[in-house]
């Protein structure tokens, strides 16, 4: 694996092995010595074209674990053109040894434009694009399924037969494209559920079923319910009438979640809006999975970092 | 090419019994201390941790309580991640007694470079400090590029680099036998 | 100065000697010391018209000048272009239109006819002086606020009124602006897969209904340019069955390229209106070949690098198509066998001459008009290259890709601007131009 740009670029049994390592990984955080020597000598560059702390911070200790040397780079408010800022940022990078760069963007595909462009020859690792992907978020939500439904059975197994409901802004969600492709290609079923403004207007190809009521869905009883967060700039933007309208129709409030077979999770992206997609009881009870879901991500992130950086000279 | 057999099941019985025996004798006094094993069989994956399982239950018919055993992965800890396939790790077991003043055995089935072993050191460091370290193996088919030796060999079996050995065990492979070729 | 054209193959199939002499065709070779180009097995097409060039000059020089956009042309085979008014400053008045007909005129490899911004400064708010600009001595008689929509129905329907008066023609860019906020794409099932913001289809064809309807009801004549979708194709279909007086134009690129290519976030193909489906394509294909979309226009936008060496969402709309549209013409329709090379001739030469009022181009190779031809090898191959650029865009969406035929010379009123497929120097095609 060169660079993770798509989770659709994942087979089963790629994704299966990240998931694994990750396991691994996750057990090095419970020892005295929080540290491995395997990427000993390696550069990982944080590149953020968008304010993310949480992702990047994230990725920083994961390549710290493992040994990295991290140069974080915010390229955020250049005076400069955008799109003169990314060549020669990466001209840059380049210059400097990144071994692997860690993207975030505020433009779909800019990953794959950098990974394709020559003026780089690390690996690329997509940190969240635009409105198009953010990998190792479904990678970390993959994982965290899992860990929830198998528990310490989790090596080796896919997600076959696991039924995942996403609800929320899908239209603008790069959280919600990840998911789909790599949760389908693990053998989950997923339904999306969200306003008709708030779906792509043609999902004709997507591995998915597409509804508007929460309350079927809920009742329908999945294993999982993934909430979206809903970004403030749509508020005014006629994608619904109303916080107020929204909550009520497609949030996920204690009466919902009280009505989930028992052992059904919850999960959310974060940062939550609660009492918009999610109330805060939804969100702080025994289904919810969202701290997990923050510690799962230095794991996986552990485990693609290890895997883009080894098995090929590079 | 076809590769040609040099230990056939009852061999690898034979050696695996023999050296229990001289793990024995040289940790004399072997005892359980508290209940805790004195001794901590640590196997290397994959196969290196069947055979430290295979050494415990003899070891244990013999004295039981006496060892404890484990699994180490040093696949993080490998020097030349980039030149070979991108390996999956394996889970690490350390026995719950830890390996805090323990002797330490380190189990593999095949003693090449050296460069697993010493893996294995760095990787032990990071989960304790053990009185001693040793290291059983199956075969020990030469070319060091290190300074490692071990101190409990099923059998010597010199080989050029071009040959491939290939231990096979019963557990998880459809046979049991060593081979060359 | 005079040249004679041997064995040439008229658009009809025909075969034929051309005379030209003091820049028009004359019956019979008299003179002495002419150049004779041997056009056995080329294709002679009247010189070919662009009715959409973008020249970037005054404003824009780091992407394109008159001169280095003229000699773009030429090597596409083209002799007239019209030069879109989005320059700086904007070409919404009589000295600036001057000023890009005048630069055109005294390089004289092409005939540029400045278009006329229909708003003041393309900003859709008011009028332009459309007057003063038709009665300047560049003779503006083709308005557009092309890479903006004339979005505001009144005004629109004012434009539509007020050109008139002058003989001339809206060409709108049909796209409404609220339906295509930062859009991106064209919007399908594609869009939603790589996260680009869609350009719907019906941003299109709802303006293009609304003008067509406008321009029945006040007698008024419309051109649409860039027509991309097949619903927009319908809608022109129907308006003309109507008699409604409205044209309408294909891009090169809308006749051969797809959405498809948008997915490895190449910016070398993002345009607007964006790249559709194959349906469009076909559909456009079809409509040229029964005459509801009129002409082929390249809208030749250069860039330079900078502006397409970055993210999808940051990069400019483009394409430079001027080298490559005949070529590309020949591959989507003529190969295909739905267009003939009489048909290319009508929809790269006399329509848009027609359409934009320029004259010269009704009659071609009788004797006595205007000497305006392109030589062009149909058996010719090659793989387009940056080498095939003569602009200074080296935005093109062909490079590295097989496209068929070549165009071995190019007839400017009567001298040579291309010979043996390659430009004539700049003095030389000047001193013929100011001679001739
Ligand atoms: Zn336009």
């Amino acid at each position: 694996m060169r660079h993770l740009l798509s989770t659709k670029d994942l087979t089963r049994d790629n994704a299966i092995a990240i998931l694994d390592v990750a396991e691994d990984m996750a057990g090095v955080a419970d020892r005295e010595v929080k540290k491995l020597p395997a990427l000993r000598g390696k550069t990982v560059v944080n590149l953020f074209f968008e304010d993310s702390t949480r992702t990047r911070v994230s990725f920083e200790v994961a390549a710290k674990r493992l040994s990295a040397d991290v140069i974080n780079f915010s390229a955020k408010g250049s005076s400069v053109s955008k799109g003169e800022s990314l060549k020669d940022t990466a001209q840059t990078l380049a210059a400097m040894g990144a071994d692997v760069v860690v993207i975030r963007h505020a433009a779909s595909g800019a990953p794959k434009v950098l990974a394709d462009s020559g003026w780089i020859d690390a690996g690329i690792v997509n940190a969240g694009d635009g409105t198009h992907e953010h990998p190792t978020q479904a990678l970390l939500d993959a994982f965290t399924i899992r860990r929830r439904l198998y528990g310490p059975d989790s090596r080796g197994r896919g997600l076959d037969g696991t039924t995942v409901t996403i609800v929320g802004d899908i239209l603008h969600s790069r959280v919600a494209r990840s998911n789909i492709w790599l949760l389908t290609t693990l053998g989950a079923s997923l339904r999306l559920v969200a306003p008709a403004t708030l779906l792509p207007v043609n999902t004709s190809g997507w591995p998915v079923t597409v509804g508007y009521d929460l309350d079927a869905a809920v009742d329908a009883g999945p294993d999982v319910v993934m909430m979206l967060r809903i970004q403030a700039e749509r508020m005014n933007a006629s994608f619904f009438p109303s916080a107020r309208e929204y909550s009520r129709q497609w949030g996920l409030d204690d009466e919902r979640v009280a009505r989930l077979p028992a052992g059904s999770i919850v999960m959310h992206p974060g940062p939550m809006n609660r009492g918009l997609e999610i109330s805060a009881g939804a969100a702080d009870s025994a289904q919810s999975t969202v701290l997990e879901q923050v510690a799962n991500g230095v794991s996986i992130r552990m485990a693609v970092l290890f895997h883009l950086l080894s098995g090929s000279d590079a | 090419m076809t590769a040609r057999s040099v230990l056939q099941q009852a061999d690898i019985a034979r050696a695996l019994t023999r050296i229990s025996h001289e793990i024995l004798e040289s940790n004399r006094g072997l005892s359980s201390v508290d209940g805790e094993a004195d001794l901590v069989l640590l196997g290397i994956p994959t196969r290196g941790v069947l055979l430290a399982r295979r050494l415990g239950a003899i070891l244990d018919g013999i004295q039981p309580g006496a060892v404890a055993v484990g699994a180490l992965d040093v696949t993080m800890y490998r020097d030349d991640l980039s030149k070979n396939p991108t390996r999956a790790s394996s889970p690490t077991e350390i026995p719950p007694g830890g390996i805090d003043g323990k002797t330490v055995i380190l189990v593999d089935d095949v003693l090449y470079s050296g460069r697993t072993i010493r893996a294995a050191l760095d990787a032990l460091n990071d989960f304790g400090r053990p009185r001693a370290v040793r290291l059983a193996v199956l075969i020990d088919r030469g070319h060091r590029e290190l300074p490692i030796r071990a101190d409990f060999v099923g059998k010597n079996l010199p080989s050029s680099a071009e040959e491939r050995i290939n231990v096979r065990l019963s557990e998880i492979d459809d046979s049991e036998e060593v081979t060359i070729g | 100065m005079s040249i004679r054209i041997t064995g040439a193959t008229l658009p009809d199939g025909t075969s034929t000697d051309l005379f030209i002499e003091n820049g028009v065709f004359v019956d019979k070779d008299t003179s002495t010391g002419s150049t004779t180009v041997d056009a056995d097995g080329l294709i002679a097409l009247p010189g070919l018209v662009d009715l959409h060039t973008h020249l970037r000059e005054p404003g824009f020089e780091q992407s394109e000048t008159v001169l280095t956009g003229s000699r773009a042309a030429a090597m596409g085979g083209f002799t007239a272009v019209f030069a879109m008014a989005n320059t700086l400053p904007v070409q919404d008045t009589a000295g600036v239109v001057e000023q890009v007909q005048a630069l055109g005129a005294r390089h004289g490899y092409v005939t540029v006819r400045p278009i006329g911004a229909v708003t003041a400064g393309l900003a859709g708010e008011r009028l332009s002086e459309i007057g003063a600009m038709a009665q300047s001595r560049a003779k503006v008689r083709v308005f557009s606020d092309d890479g903006h929509c004339v979005s505001d129905a009144l005004l629109m329907r004012r434009a539509l009124e007020y050109v008139t008066t002058f003989g001339g023609v809206v060409a709108q860019h049909a796209q409404e602006p609220r339906l295509t906020l930062g859009a991106q794409m064209n919007e399908g099932a594609l869009s939603s897969e790589l996260g680009l913001a869609g350009w719907p289809a019906v941003a299109e064809e709802s303006i293009i209904a609304r003008d067509v309807l406008l321009a029945q009801h006040v007698g008024a004549r419309l051109h649409v340019c860039h027509v991309s979708t097949a619903g927009s194709v319908d809608v022109i279909r129907w308006a003309k069955a109507r008699g409604i007086a409205v044209t309408a134009e294909a891009t090169p690129h809308h006749l051969l390229l797809t959405e498809e290519l948008a997915r490895g976030y190449d910016s070398r193909f993002k345009v607007n209106p964006p790249l559709r489906r194959d349906e469009d394509v076909l559909a456009l294909r079809a409509a040229l070949a029964d005459g509801t979309i009129d002409i082929v226009a390249t809208d030749h936008a250069p860039h330079p690098v900078e502006a397409k060496d970055c993210a999808w969402d940051e990069a400019a709309n483009g394409m430079v198509g001027l080298e490559s549209a005949l070529s590309v013409v020949h591959t989507a329709v003529v190969a295909s066998g739905e267009l003939g090379w009489s048909d290319v001739a009508r929809v790269l030469s006399g329509k848009p001459a027609e359409i934009g009022l320029l004259s010269g181009y009704d009659t071609p190779f009788r004797v006595g008009s205007p000497a305006n031809v392109t030589l062009y090898d149909p058996s010719a191959t090659r793989t387009f290259a940056v080498s095939d650029l003569r602009g200074k865009g080296l935005n093109s969406p062909y490079l590295g890709r097989e496209l068929p035929g070549r165009v071995i010379a190019t007839l400017h009123d009567g001298y040579a601007t291309v010979l043996d497929g390659e430009l004539v120097d700049g003095d030389t095609v000047a001193r013929a131009a100011h001679h001739g």
